[in-house]
């Protein structure tokens, strides 16, 4: 089934099978392993992408349903040029707040923090991002600096510039 | 996955046609229902007739004391809408207890209508506020939709368009949810209108139902000391690995008293 789809600012017209997942098409067919699978049944969230700026499970989408929608991974957060060195303000703060241990969860948590942004601003209590963080699973029970790194990643996005709905 | 043929219409009438010529069809919406089946494979259609590219099958609309949702409006639309909150809070607070964030953003009413899982949520919004499912083939009252686990009114190949809700006086939804799947173990939808109130049970039993006991009681005094004096019958209802019957029929009193002290 042809179908357009944006991917980290990219236009790809791709020929893509009914039955793929957009996890199994970023992974598999784009190598973008960025986005993890986790649980496989819409439960941990290790999949988040943002779709048009909302976050999603791709493990629960397919990609034919996404036709001429805008996707970013966790790859497409960092700026720089090639090198793509700068990370995104979240992903600073993940590592700035020691927001992971293994690191399996953190794309997943890292899109679900900047759409946490979206929703509610950048000023975010800690009860507003652990109640937010439902979808999301940290199997290490990281919970306590993840949540230090989204409230200051939601900051850092403001004095950085970053646009809400990135 | 196991592969199928997919259709991407861009109306009803193209939708319908699909279907028919799909073999074993199936319409999908936000799919959080319908993939995961498809991964355990509890369902093998031949043919996804996605109803994405179908104009008009979204957004919120008043007329009169209805509110209308489009079938394709997402949870978290209708969780953060603005006419849904200043018409029926209880119904944006409804949507934002279903699943999660993501969950929300592609979750569809429509889809979870024409599913009827006995634990979701929305069966028990539909009850309470006295809706009507309109169809591509006519309307629904609510009372007559709901057939029981995953049983509806719909024929086969009858698109759910939209959903009226009467607007209540006051309204409020209490859930005990199951904390992984978080699914309701009990949901209690209770709507107070001018002339009675009425209240929508999920979770609990075999499919969506209406408390009679408890519509009485609150018809004739609204208040939490009311509620709780209101018991439910353990005889009809579900015993699973969460719960039993009778300990659904005491979280049903809980979860009643918590949604009249939230719509007083």
């Amino acid at each position: 089934m042809q179908t357009r789809l944006t991917i980290n600012g990219t236009g790809h017209s791709l020929d893509i099978a009914p039955a793929t997942l957009l996890v199994e098409l970023l992974r598999d067919d784009l190598g973008l392993t960025g986005t993890h699978i986790g649980c496989d049944t819409s439960q941990c969230g290790a999949c988040n992408v943002l779709v048009d700026g909302a976050a999603l499970k791709a493990c629960t989408v397919l990609a034919v349903q996404l036709d001429g929608k805008a996707i970013t991974t966790v790859e497409g957060l960092a700026t720089g040029g090639s090198d793509a060195d700068t990370l995104h303000p979240m992903q600073a703060a993940f590592r700035e707040h020691h927001g992971l241990q293994c690191g399996f969860c953190t794309p997943g948590m890292v899109i679900a923090g900047i759409e946490m942004v979206r929703r509610h601003g950048h000023d975010l209590d800690r009860a507003t991002i652990a109640h937010d963080l439902e979808g999301n699973l940290c199997r290490c029970t990281g919970y306590v600096n993840i949540i230090k790194a989204i409230q200051a990643g939601a900051k850092a996005m403001q004095h950085s510039g970053e646009p809400a709905n990135a | 996955m196991r592969d199928f043929a997919y259709a991407r219409p861009a109306s009803l009438a193209e939708a319908a046609s699909a279907f028919g010529d799909g073999g074993e069809a199936a319409f999908i919406a936000g799919g959080h229902t319908l993939l995961p089946a498809i991964k355990s494979r509890l369902r093998m259609p031949d043919t996804l007739v996605d109803l994405s590219g179908v104009p008009g099958l979204s957004g919120v609309t008043r007329d009169g004391d209805m509110l209308w949702i489009g079938a394709m409006t997402t949870h978290a639309t209708v969780a953060t809408n603005a006419l849904v909150a200043s018409a029926i809070p209880g119904l944006a607070g409804m949507a934002n207890l279903i699943g999660d964030p993501q969950v929300r953003n592609r979750g569809t009413l429509g889809g979870v209508v024409a599913n009827n899982d006995p634990a979701a949520d929305y069966p028990a919004a539909l009850m309470a506020l006295d809706a009507v499912v309109e169809t591509d083939r006519g309307s629904h009252r609510a009372d007559a939709y709901f057939q029981g686990m995953f049983s509806t009114a719909l024929d086969d190949g009858e698109i759910v368009s939209r959903v009226g809700f009467r607007v209540p006086l006051a309204s409020a939804y209490a859930k005990f949810r199951n904390p992984a799947s978080r699914y309701a173990v009990v949901g209690v939808f209770v709507a107070r209108f001018a002339d009675a109130v009425r209240v929508g049970v999920t979770g609990a039993g075999p499919g969506v139902f209406r408390w009679a006991e408890a519509e009485a009681a609150l018809t004739a005094d609204f208040s939490v000391s009311a509620a709780a004096k209101v018991v439910l019958s353990p005889d009809d209802l579900n015993t699973d690995i969460h719960a039993g019957a009778e300990y659904r029929a005491a979280l049903a009193v809980v979860m009643l008293k918590q949604a009249v002290s939230q719509a007083s």
